[in-house]
């Protein structure tokens, strides 16, 4: 019989984890000039948000925890909020993101067609990445562009009139 | 098209973009165009109550596609030393109803003008801060205002002492992530508070309890815009842009997309007829179309016929006449189109934008959609008609949260109003699908 007492099991504290994710100090600078804005942090969540997917190109699940910290509400109030707008991705997306006017006014203007061309260049549906991960491809509600329509955004440039012949020199651009 | 003279008597939202030369406006070259003086005087000469009664007075109506009068809406507002020192100014600016793109053609190129309004707004209402509600996608719109709001800090007319009056206001961009349902008043107080934009129960109006639970007035970018050529010219002078064309006071910038031969915004005397529009300002419909009908003001109006196009394009006119003027951007549907397909287009846009808080949007827009496929494909089945009739009534005014399900009801009520014939070809008869089955 032994008496060396047992091995201690290394108690580890959820404190004492590195987190597990660390906002970039830019991002963080970013975040706290934001929260400025509002009487309540919980009104940057939309920003913060914003700020993440601009350094990854989307939320990544580690940030969520992560900004329900900084701003002190629950995760599950981050997540309800990033599923909700469009614009923010909780999944990986191409390098480049084209948005399609699927609205009325540019349905009337050659959307069908527009996008048919767009979904064949490319071939890919709504929803779906290229396997060289170049492009993300969705619909978007209305662009207020409708003077120009058929009109997409490819990243933060609006494009209109897009006549399907232009399509694949308007890809090019993007690399 | 007769060339049209701008001048501030005449066009007091868009005078000074005859005088860019493609320049943007920046603070010095809007000042030399009147710009702030609007502001100057009323801080100089006019208590905030004078500045609401003179835009009460003016009849200036909201031009995000209610009609409701500012005046009456900012009139709930607590005012005095009783009311709560946090008091909210928002600036609707989340143009995302299909076929409208004025608001953006007046941040993009007349920023200044917009601040200078909430800033005029605040001032009325005694508010501590402000927000520009802006969608997300305007991304040139938001850089710019920014750069503008720099310029106005520099420059002493956002601080807490705004020109000495002893009164000061904060102002701030927010961008939104997108959903049409964020342009819903009390549904962009909660996407501002950061929550989903769910629509609030009302009342209490946001007036005495919005952003923050604090008195709260949200007012369209258009509405803003009117206020400070308002406070220079007076009431009596912006009743008289309207020529006569209506009992509704002031200019408005009507717009036309669609195959017409000349798309655009322009600013004109508000009850200016629909035809004038299309035929003087767009040129009429592109060679080999025909008009077929038309949307007065948005996806959520009502549908209105070429025998319409006499109407006076005022809020009353076209109510009177089965639809709303909404936004005042027309959208002309051409002869080539199958009106069921764009029903459905239409009917697309809304069941994936309902917010899905209640049960009749989340559900019924879907099964609409579903319906007008199977109707456009030739597939349709007795009984659809009465379906969708039945929707247009669930779906409609009194029996949802907000007024997005019966804002979709609009179009489809109409369309189905005035093209039956079109939705009954697309139903198989009865007798034809007993004969499929057997």
């Amino acid at each position: 019989m032994s008496t060396a007492k047992p091995a201690q099991a290394k108690t580890v504290l959820a404190t004492d984890r590195p987190p597990r994710y660390s906002f970039h100090p830019q991002d963080r600078e970013e975040i706290l000039h934001s929260v400025h804005h509002y009487d309540d942090p919980r009104a940057a969540c939309i920003d913060v948000l914003k700020i993440v997917q601009k350094r990854h190109g989307w939320v990544p699940d580690e940030a969520i925890p992560a900004i329900a910290g900084i701003l002190g509400i629950p995760g599950s109030d981050i997540e309800g909020v990033a599923t909700f707008y469009n614009l923010i991705f909780r999944q990986p997306v191409g390098r480049h993101v084209i948005k399609v006017c699927d609205s009325i006014a540019c349905f009337l203007t050659g959307y069908d067609e527009l996008t048919a061309a767009i979904k064949k260049n490319l071939g890919i549906e709504y929803g779906q990445t290229t396997s060289d991960g170049r492009f993300t491809l969705l619909p978007i509600c209305c662009l207020g562009n409708c003077d120009k329509g058929p009109t997409l955004m490819i990243d933060n440039d609006t494009h209109g009139p897009v006549a399907v012949a232009d399509v694949p020199a308007l890809l090019e651009r993007y690399v | 098209m007769s060339a049209i003279i701008k001048s501030v008597e005449t066009h007091p939202l868009t005078w000074r973009m005859d005088k860019l030369n493609g320049q943007l406006l920046d603070l010095k070259t809007y000042e030399s165009l009147e710009g702030f003086s609007a502001l100057r005087k009323a801080i100089k000469e006019m208590s905030p109550q004078d500045v609401q009664q003179t835009v009460k007075d003016a009849n200036l109506r909201g031009r995000g596609g209610a009609g409701f009068p500012a005046g009456i809406k900012w009139s709930l507002v607590p005012m005095g030393d009783a009311a709560p020192k946090q008091k909210y100014l928002v600036c609707n600016a989340d143009e995302m109803e299909p076929g409208t793109f004025k608001d953006r053609l007046l941040m993009e190129q007349l920023p200044h003008q917009l601040i200078e309004a909430m800033i005029l707004v605040g001032y009325a209402l005694q508010v501590s801060k402000a927000y520009i509600f802006l969608r997300g996608e305007y991304v040139v719109a938001a850089e710019r205002l920014n750069n503008a709001i720099a310029e106005a800090k520099a420059a002493g007319y956002l601080s807490d002492n705004i020109l000495g009056s002893g009164w000061g206001m904060e102002l701030f961009v927010h961008t939104g992530a997108g959903r049409y349902i964020c342009g819903e008043e009390t549904a962009l107080i909660n996407s501002l508070e950061g929550r989903r934009a769910n629509p609030r129960a009302k009342p209490p109006f946001p007036q005495v309890s919005g952003l923050w639970g604090k008195p709260t007035v949200v007012n369209n970018v258009e509405t803003l815009v009117n206020v400070p050529a308002i406070i220079l010219r007076g009431g009596e002078w912006f009743k008289s842009l309207s020529q006569g064309k209506s009992p509704d006071a002031g200019t408005k910038l009507y717009g036309m997309s669609g195959r017409v031969k000349r798309t655009g915004v322009w600013e004109l005397p508000i009850g200016t007829t629909a035809r004038e529009i299309l035929e003087e300002h767009a040129g009429g419909m592109q060679d080999g179309l025909d008009l077929m009908c038309w949307l007065p003001g948005g996806a959520s109006t009502d549908f209105l016929l070429p025998e319409h196009l006499d109407l006076a394009m005022d809020y009353d006119t076209i109510g009177k006449a089965g639809s709303r003027m909404g936004t005042g951007l027309i959208m002309a549907v051409d002869s080539k189109q199958n009106i069921i397909s764009v029903v459905r287009n239409l009917e697309q846009f809304f069941a994936r934008e309902s917010c899905g808080w209640c049960t009749p949007c989340r559900d019924g827009l879907p099964w609409t959609v579903k319906v007008l496929q199977s109707i456009e494909r030739g597939e349709g089945r007795p009984g659809d008609m009465e379906m969708l009739e039945q929707t247009t009534r669930f779906l409609g005014p009194g029996k949802t949260f907000c007024a997005h399900a019966p804002g979709a009801m609009e179009p489809l009520q109409s369309a189905m109003k005035f093209f039956r014939g079109e939705f009954e070809r697309g139903i198989v008869d009865a007798v034809k699908q007993e004969e499929q089955v057997g």
